[in-house]
């Protein structure tokens, strides 16, 4: 079965001269979790970016195909990629205090796409709304849907981005960090409510992050990204048993361990991050010529 | 903070009740001036030449704030200035708005190059001296109304061009905005229903901002007699008049400044205060 993502090959560039992703490979099956590290820098939030067509400016698709759906985005006039994009996947971004529109209700926020993309009708969009706060454990979901986005705290907010991100039914989500800037306590509440709906909704979800301790917990498969070259694609019980590139091993030493969070931790040695960079070195010079 | 922020509403609140009251009572004398106004502001009557205001001896009831030279009455001429401060005001205040804030709202948000040709317009139109190019206009425009709206509309629009493009850009680099566009949100449709409700506020301030500086140019072009047909009462005109005779009839001069300043003053609180009521972050 052909996945429901494919990233085949896919270079992008700042205005042609700094490769930021080097001949990237992914997939998403549908209904799959799919973890993707790399420090930070590495090139994660573009490859998201680059799946929902918000690149920035800056920022160019040299080469390669992403297919959603089967469809080549790249192909699509832009009128039909957003729709196509807006009808089949969504974002839970990483800020939940700059991703609500700081002038607007929340009702509409989350409404907009239901009615203005999908062609919903405002009543049955509205009470989906209700339903879908009501989904993520928003008491007085009423209250809320009136409210403005600095009425609330940052973990309903994100909870809120939740919400609208299940919506309308999407195929694939893209997780941009959504649990970074929160606080501890909150970040566990929100990680299991993600991990709760994608297994209800029966969604794709290529969760982004760099905390290892989270892609155990809720991912399947794993792509590890380093200077936007990917460094190994494998499960996860394949990766936490034997991890297949030494900067691999060395990301996993350097995370607390579960069962021994106090145990001794070793920053990624220096002949790793050496050998890293040969291989981009190496990947650099093979495309040149 | 809830203490802040019902001081912050109850200054905002006294700021809009006295410039709104101002402005809606100059609004309310304008509008009906034939019915409120005590005398014809241009009939002269020498046997009531520089007749003092009412509080002085020697002042007559249909002459509240006295009369200038030529025996027309003050109070009248202001009424009638004031219908021509207003109608300056919102015509080239909202005209300026308008194109100013639509050519910076879209160089912010679509950047590339209607960003690199609307930026460098306005450089080179802030390389003209304002005042030189404001008579320099008017010269090859000749006096009148619509000439000085099409002068302050010409001159100004870049003002509200610079900090629209700014804010713009500012809000374009929000997460918000890359979220409206994953929901499938067009380019314009982001500026309009996004972008747009949170710049507002900034454009409300400019737009009263602008008005009073509209009713400043206004008088100031009327004091140097380029301004409408010297017959029509204009606050600047009356000012011009009322220098020449200070030292024998100071109201002819000071009540019209005082209605020019008060009006300038009325138009920038207006905006600061709809700005705290607006702005839904302060709100
Ligand atoms: N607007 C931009 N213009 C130019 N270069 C950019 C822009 N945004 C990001 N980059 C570059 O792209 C590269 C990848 O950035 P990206 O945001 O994808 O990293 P990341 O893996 O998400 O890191 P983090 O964990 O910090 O979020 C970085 O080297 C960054 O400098
Ligand atoms: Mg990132």
């Amino acid at each position: 079965m052909s996945a429901f993502l494919t990233i085949e090959g896919l270079n992008v560039s700042l205005s042609g001269v700094l490769p930021i992703l080097r001949s990237v490979d992914l997939a998403v099956h549908a209904g799959e979790v799919r973890g993707l590290v790399g420090e930070s820098g590495a090139g994660k939030s573009m490859i998201g970016k680059a799946i929902l067509g918000t690149l920035p400016r800056a920022l160019r698709i040299e080469s390669g195909r992403i297919l959603l759906d089967g469809e080549d985005l790249q192909r699509m006039r832009p009128r039909d990629r957003r729709r196509l994009i807006g009808a089949k996947a969504a974002l839970i971004p990483q800020d939940p205090l700059t991703a609500l529109n700081p002038a607007r209700r929340i009702g509409p926020q989350i409404t907009d796409r239901l009615v203005d993309i999908l062609g919903w009708r405002r009543r049955a969009a509205l009470s989906r709304a209700l339903e879908l706060l009501d989904e993520v454990r928003i008491t007085d979901p009423e209250r809320v849907m009136r409210a403005y986005p600095h009425e609330l705290s940052g973990g309903m907010r994100q909870r809120i981005l939740i919400a609208s991100a299940f919506a309308a039914e999407p195929r694939l989500i893209v997780a941009d960090e959504p649990t970074t800037a929160l606080d501890v306590t909150v970040q566990k509440q929100i990680l299991r409510l993600i991990r709760d709906m994608q297994a209800r909704h029966g969604t794709a979800l290529l969760f982004v992050t760099h905390d290892l301790g989270v892609v155990s917990k809720i991912c399947q498969t794993l792509t590890v990204l380093y200077g936007g070259l990917v460094l190994e694609d494998t499960t996860i019980e394949e990766f936490f048993a034997a991890p297949g590139h030494p900067y691999s091993a060395a990301l996993l030493g350097a995370t607390p361990k579960y069962t021994d969070p106090h145990g001794s931790l070793t920053p990624v040695p220096q002949s790793v991050i050496d050998a890293a960079n040969a291989q981009l070195d190496a990947f650099d010079r093979a495309r040149r010529q | 903070m809830a203490d802040a922020r019902t001081f912050v509403s109850r200054r905002a609140g006294l700021r809009l009740w006295l410039s709104g009251g101002w402005l809606v009572l100059l609004t309310l004398a304008a509008v009906l001036a034939p019915f409120v106004s005590p005398q014809d502001p241009l009939a002269q009557d020498l046997f009531a030449a520089r007749l003092p205001p009412f509080w002085q001896a020697g002042a007559e009831a249909g002459f509240p704030l006295g009369s200038d030279s030529l025996g027309r009455d003050v109070l009248s001429r202001i009424i009638y200035g004031a219908r021509v401060a207003l109608i300056v005001a919102v015509i080239a205040g909202t005209l300026t708005c308008l194109i100013g804030a639509t050519l910076g709202l879209v160089a912010g948000y679509f950047g590339g190059w209607p960003d690199l040709v609307i930026s460098r317009l306005v450089d080179i139109w802030m390389a003209f001296p304002p005042v030189l190019f404001a008579i320099l206009l008017i010269a090859v425009l000749g006096t009148g109304l619509s000439s000085i709206i099409i002068a302050i509309v010409v001159i100004d629009w870049t003002r509200f061009a610079r900090v629209v493009r700014a804010e713009a850009m500012r809000q374009a680099a929000m997460d918000y905005v890359a979220s409206a566009q994953v929901a499938g949100r067009s380019r314009a449709g982001t500026m309009l229903r996004e972008i747009l409700p949170n710049v507002l506020p900034t454009i409300l301030v400019l737009l009263t901002l602008e008005m009073g500086i509209a009713v400043i140019v206004e008088a100031i072009l009327s004091f140097v007699n380029l301004s409408i047909s010297t017959d029509q009462p204009t606050w600047g005109g009356m000012i011009a008049e009322g220098r020449l005779s200070i030292y024998q009839a100071w109201w002819v001069l000071v009540f019209p400044l005082v209605a020019l300043f008060l009006t300038v003053l009325s138009f920038s609180q207006l905006g600061e205060g709809l700005k705290d009521r607006f702005d839904p972050v302060l709100r």
